[in-house]
């Protein structure tokens, strides 16, 4: 009889879970693996994002190989992304570790430090986009970088760190909190001082907040979006369209739906790639320490 | 802080090099924010072209660029749609994937089908919204989704791996003996789980307010995507379309920037801790 009792409610708060379970993947199914799909199909036509179109198999494929701006789109974006995260890091880090040192109006200085992560991307491209045609060019006396297309990448990447250091900085001071304090007094004792302390004790023990912000810095710049509509809108000379960007473009309304979903699927690819493979690489780093 | 001997607090020498480099280098934060102030408050025929012309003070605070710009970009208009979409947005996360979360988080040891489930919303992470842009362009056209309610769903979705992983993770630490309690008092699962388990999330229910509600507030492709070209506007999106029909005049653009970013530097002041922590927690965990 226990038994029997005991069975039923078992079954019952299955079936509730069930009933909570199915209404959920069928949402996420609906907006989510259901456009992910179309959309692989239709990288498989020659579709113009309207009107009839035909299977052209993996002619979109091979056409995204021999596009020079595709090409470009994805050399700049990825020119943006390694070069932001590791001037983000390395700028983080250090900030972080003046953060957390013994200063006056700590949290005043924290709360300060951390107002780009809270503004929007648009507005504050639009700032700086006014900041690098009038002020710079001023004090420099030489033209604006966004007009140049060898140089407009540069201020991509200036108001992509400016935004993204925030969120990393507090990131690594949480960090450098969790490494004991005992920990440098028994390098101290052991005679580490300075860059030894910082290179062998506290880097190593802060490789989890590096991971983390490696990957979380490095997958925001890949679908960097924002700052380019902003900024330059691909200009000068598509010569700062991410790949992003040259999807939403020419995808939208440059009536290349199909091969632009061609294009997707590949960058799709490369995030989750890139994305697993960097996770992998630095947490097999943490394991060794 | 450190301690002598006896465990009492030692005074701790302030280092003031760090503390004033500190100060030098807010500089970066700070200076876009005062650009952005001075040139907003000011009449476009104190603009020199020279940079003192630009970044002096204005020679009277006046409001008129901020009420022009209100009536331009309807401020007030684009202000509350953003406001209903974060909101409803939010909501709707934690009450949706926190129960998704405890469904899935509960099963997910014993049974295949919760756990599978689990990594495909989860692997969600994964894909970018720029494959799944031109398709959904598509399917809310045809559900007559291409409005703030399409948008509304599409973040509840887009959010869901996030929030699932950190609700998930969090379920862990709350013992299922507490559970258990209320159950072998007759409490329904259902029961259990509003009166028991929502209230111990809390801390969670916070860090996936911040992190979606950050996100949406400031998102610019969804709605433009979906709702774009239709007259509805984001305040994002209400900066794009000022800036390609007014882009000339930058004391009332800047004006209308402020405007944009105030509503949240407000909420900042107010909640900075539980921002912060949430932000924080999200990314940490």
């Amino acid at each position: 009889m226990a038994n029997l009792a005991k069975a039923k409610v078992g079954s019952d708060r299955n079936r509730t879970f069930l009933l909570i379970l199915i209404p959920v993947l069928i949402l996420f199914v609906a907006f989510n693996t259901f456009p992910l799909l179309t959309g692989v199909f239709y990288s498989f036509t020659d579709s113009k994002g309207y009107g009839a179109f035909n299977m052209v198999g993996l002619q979109n494929y091979i056409d995204l190989f021999g596009d020079a701006r595709v090409g470009n789109s994805y050399l700049f974006t990825f020119k943006v992304a390694v070069v932001s995260t590791l001037i983000t890091n390395v700028i983080s880090l250090v900030l972080a570790m003046g953060l957390n040192s013994k200063i006056k109006f700590k949290s005043a200085f924290r709360a300060l430090y951390f107002v780009p992560q809270i503004l929007g991307a648009l507005v504050v491209g639009y700032v700086f986009s006014y900041f690098f045609t009038y002020i710079v060019p001023a004090l420099t006396g030489t033209g604006s970088i966004l007009a140049s297309t060898e140089w407009a990448w540069v201020a991509i990447v200036v108001v992509c760190c400016w935004q993204s250091i925030a969120q990393t900085t507090i990131i690594y001071i949480t960090g450098l909190q969790s490494v004991p304090e005992d920990v440098y007094e028994a390098g101290n004792l052991d005679g580490a001082t300075g860059w030894n302390l910082f290179r062998y004790i506290t880097f190593p023990l802060i490789m989890p907040s590096v991971t983390t912000n490696m990957v979380l810095v490095m997958k925001n710049m890949l679908m960097v979006f924002d700052q380019i509509v902003a900024m330059t809108s691909g200009g000068p000379a598509q010569s700062t369209e991410s790949i992003s960007y040259l999807i939403y473009n020419n995808g939208l309304s440059g009536g290349q739906f199909g091969f632009q979903c061609a294009n997707a699927v590949i960058f799709f690819i490369l995030i989750a790639v890139i994305s697993v493979a960097q996770t992998k690489f630095l947490n097999s780093r943490e394991e060794q320490l | 802080m450190a301690k002598d001997a006896f465990g009492a607090k030692v005074k701790e020498k302030v280092n003031w090099p760090v503390t004033i480099l500190l100060l030098i280098g807010l500089i970066t934060i700070i200076f876009p924010l005062y650009m952005a102030v001075v040139i907003a408050f000011k009449d476009p025929s104190e603009m020199t072209n020279d940079i003192a012309g630009i970044l002096s003070l204005p020679s009277s605070w006046s409001l008129d660029n901020f009420i022009e710009a209100i009536q331009v970009t309807d401020f007030f208009n684009s202000f509350l749609n953003s406001l209903i979409i974060t909101v409803v947005a939010v909501v709707i996360s934690v009450l949706v994937h926190s129960i998704a979360a405890y469904a899935i988080g509960r099963n997910m040891d014993s049974k295949k089908l919760f756990k599978w489930s689990y990594y495909f919303i989860v692997a969600g992470m994964y894909v970018p919204f720029a494959i799944l842009m031109m398709p959904l362009v598509k399917q809310t056209a045809i559900l007559h989704l291409d409005n703030m309610v399409g948008v509304m769903i599409l973040y509840v979705v887009f959010y869901m791996p996030m929030n699932m992983m950190l609700y998930t993770g969090y379920l862990r630490n709350i013992p299922i003996a507490l559970e258990e309690a209320a159950r072998v008092d007759g409490a329904s699962t259902w029961t259990t789980y509003w009166k028991v388990i929502f209230p111990l999330m809390k801390p969670m229910h916070a860090t996936v307010a911040v992190l979606t509600g950050l996100a949406v507030w400031n998102d610019v492709m969804t709605p433009l995507v979906i709702m774009g070209g239709q007259g509805v506007n984001t305040l994002p999106l209400a900066q794009m379309s000022f800036q390609t029909a007014f882009s000339t005049n930058y004391n009332l653009a800047f004006a209308s920037y402020l405007l944009a970013m105030l509503p949240m530097i407000i909420f900042y002041v107010f909640a900075q801790k539980q921002i912060i922590n949430g932000v924080t927690n999200g990314a940490v965990k």
